[in-house]
């Protein structure tokens, strides 16, 4: 290894990616412009689910539980009806999500201290949200009926009987339950994958289809430096988004991150130089740019967006699709990421994810250079 | 270091290249001495290329055996990289850089020390005429400044032996005779040069020729040899009146193989020159064109080439007949 050689080759590849304004764009726009949309977009939470109101009782008691749901974070009313007839347009247009449906006789059967039914119906053919409105309803409604029951037992003189069983759950690691507070750190993981291997799965091929490689190599230098000059540049690029991502994860999503930069970082670049390996062995095998682009595209992301446990979580899946999950890299990169970011966990945690990380990587920058051979053909 | 010969740059000996079942290379087996000039030629597909690059370590042969600077292509192909220079016929250098950074990288690939480096940069860009042009990318460069560019960093580093693979294809006359005015300069300095090509007028430059044609090699020598030795029918030149009317006449006479406009004139094959150029006299004389000329000559490398090919596939087809 001439560490003349590999200076002259990372040069080279640095004056290539700059002078290319779209290898630059690719390198620096597009996972910016990924975390952004991706960021935004992918939001598993259901805020503000649209409600109309069919409120036959127009009592005061129907207007107050009503003022529940709008008042919640969850639910807000997009209009009152007066017929099931404008419920189904509501909800076949999507104008609402949900309906509520309040009976002539539910203020006076809450006074009498009868028991009141109202009804809710759901669009379930977004069963997540679905879901999670009726739950939310649910939380609602018990609350109100609470209220009024101990309304009624203050008003007949009595003590409040204390609740025989009182709940309080505590989530850790993301009180608040925000789903951008678990997707952010995935994301970077996913983003990074992709990009990695997409910026290194051109610089061969280039070489072999406008024939510069033909005169590399005639020459002494080595595979082994000419692999390594043309990872520096990408992975001092490659580092640079992940300084861009986390940046971006602290002032525009707001994602605490809890952990050690240091390891972070750390992890950040194993997997950079596995990834980027994995882009150059692509582009080696193939020695055509186009197949090399979209083959490390499909290697990289969709097993990096479906198996890394980045939005689905592994545990969760069938047992040989868990088995499968092992082989992909962002995987280990989502998990010590998430680890890192929401749990502050450091190696003593996360020794596993990091040494199969490692593995990875190692294993990546071996291929590439055993299969990198200075023959034509 | 494995002396094979110290006065031998290359020598091969029955190489052999497939691909699948086309035999690019068939067998070939030559020597080049040290300080040579030898021209390796034959049309397009013959082999040229493939040959140039076994010998430059980038292609592994199928069999045979042959070494360049006393190493051995099959077995040490990166130490006969480090001797040789190669400059391979598509342009090869970076477009998107500028001439000064291409030979920076050329440098710093060959690790030329750093009073060596700006030495040898000064001199390539000297060679090639491009002061004026150091900083411009060489995207922009005409062809002919290309070529000398990239033979340039093809021997940044003084390499003993250099391999130019049609070098000047596609280049105007002017900058194609500058080029050779340049590889003499090399061979001058004792460089051995082993350049391919498909013009004939550029064979003539060299020290020896090899003609390869269908992978095979059909001839070696020096122009003068191959020129007086290696045709068996003679040429005459002939120079008359509305040539091109004439042809159809003298091609239908007896003991003439053939008949082909050359420049003014034609040139005509024939076992025997001396009989048939009276029957040429006689003959057009009879038609009523005034001759100026029959006599002659020594035949050009293309009548050479020509007649060897043709007499190479004339006995393919009489193999394939009884074969048939």
């Amino acid at each position: 290894m001439k560490l003349r050689r590999v200076r002259a080759i990372a040069r080279k590849e640095f004056i290539h990616i700059f002078r290319d304004p779209r290898s630059l764009g690719m390198a620096i726009a597009i996972p910016m412009l990924l975390l952004m949309l991706y960021g935004y977009a992918l939001t598993l939470d259901v805020d503000n689910v649209p409600l109309v109101v069919w409120d036959q009782s127009a009592s005061q008691a129907s207007r107050e539980f009503i003022s529940r749901f709008d008042g919640s974070r969850y639910f807000s009313v997009r209009g009152y009806v007066r017929t099931y007839r404008e419920v189904e347009e509501a909800i076949d247009s999507a104008q609402a999500l949900v309906a509520l449906v309040i009976p002539r006789g539910f203020a006076g059967r809450i006074e009498s201290g009868r028991p009141a039914s109202v009804q809710l119906i759901v669009d379930g053919s977004d069963s997540n949200t679905a879901t999670l409105a009726v739950t939310y309803a649910d939380a609602v409604a018990l609350a109100y009926s609470q209220q009024v029951a101990v309304g009624q037992i203050q008003r007949h003189g009595n003590r409040v009987p204390r609740a025989p069983l009182e709940f309080r759950p505590r989530v850790w690691f993301n009180a608040d339950m925000e789903s951008r507070n678990y997707i952010i750190p995935g994301l970077i993981a996913v983003i990074m994958m992709v990009i990695a291997a997409m910026l290194t799965s051109l610089t061969v091929a280039r070489e072999w289809e406008r024939g510069t490689m033909e005169q590399l190599i005639s020459t002494p230098v080595k595979g082994r430096e000419l692999i390594l000059g043309k990872l520096i540049p990408y992975f001092s690029i490659g580092l640079f988004d992940v300084l861009l991502a986390v940046l971006m994860g602290e002032f525009v999503f707001r994602v605490p991150l809890r952990g050690s930069v240091a390891l972070l970082f750390t992890c950040a670049a194993i997997f950079l130089a596995g990834a980027m390996s994995l882009g150059l062995l692509i582009s080696i095998v193939t020695k055509s740019q186009l197949l090399a682009n979209q083959l490390a595209m499909v290697m990289t992301f969709v097993p990096a967006l479906l198996l890394s446990g980045f939005v689905f979580a592994i545990a969760n899946m069938p047992k040989p699709l868990q088995l499968i999950t092992y082989l992909i890299p962002a995987r280990y990169f989502v998990a010590l990421l998430k680890g890192i970011y929401l749990k502050g966990v450091g190696l003593e945690i996360l020794a596993g994810e990091a040494a199969l990380l490692t593995l990875f990587g190692a294993a990546m920058v071996l291929l590439a250079n055993i299969t990198f051979k200075k023959k034509l053909v | 270091m494995n002396e094979v010969g110290t006065d031998k740059a290359v020598v091969v000996e029955n190489l052999e290249r497939r691909f699948g079942s086309f035999v690019a290379v068939n067998r070939i087996s030559f020597e080049v001495a040290k300080g040579e000039i030898f021209g390796f030629l034959g049309p397009n597909g013959a082999g040229k290329s493939t040959t140039i690059r076994m010998l430059t370590g980038i292609l592994a042969p199928s069999s045979g055996t042959g070494s360049v600077a006393g190493f051995d292509v099959r077995t040490e192909a990166e130490k006969i990289k480090a001797h040789i220079g190669y400059m391979s016929q598509k342009f090869s250098l970076y477009e998107d850089l500028t001439v000064e950074e291409n030979i920076d990288f050329y440098s710093g690939i060959y690790r030329l020390l750093p009073e060596k480096k700006q030495e040898r940069k000064e001199w390539v860009i000297e060679m090639a005429g491009l002061r004026e042009h150091r900083h411009s990318r060489t995207a922009i460069l005409s062809g002919g400044w290309k070529q000398r560019l990239a033979l340039g960093c093809a021997i940044l580093h003084e390499p003993p032996i250099i391999f130019l693979d049609e070098p000047t294809s596609g280049v105007d006359p002017i900058s194609r005779r500058q080029f050779w005015d340049l590889i003499y300069e090399l061979a001058g300095r004792g460089v051995t040069v082993f350049v391919t090509t498909h013009y004939m007028d550029e064979a003539e430059y060299c020290d020896r020729i090899a003609l390869i044609y269908r992978g095979e090699l059909i001839a070696l020598g020096t122009p003068a040899t191959l020129k007086t030795e290696l045709m068996q029918e003679e040429v005459l030149e002939v120079l008359s009146e509305r040539p091109q009317d004439a042809m159809d006449g003298i091609a239908a006479l007896a003991g003439v193989k053939e008949v082909a406009l050359f420049g003014r004139g034609l040139h005509v094959v024939a076992e025997d020159g001396e009989s048939v150029a009276e029957g040429i006299r006689e003959h057009l004389t009879k038609k009523g064109f005034a001759v100026e000329r029959v006599e002659k000559i020594v035949p050009s490398l293309e009548d050479v080439f020509v007649s060897l090919i043709e007499a190479r596939d004339r006995a393919e087809q009489a193999q394939q007949a009884v074969q048939a």
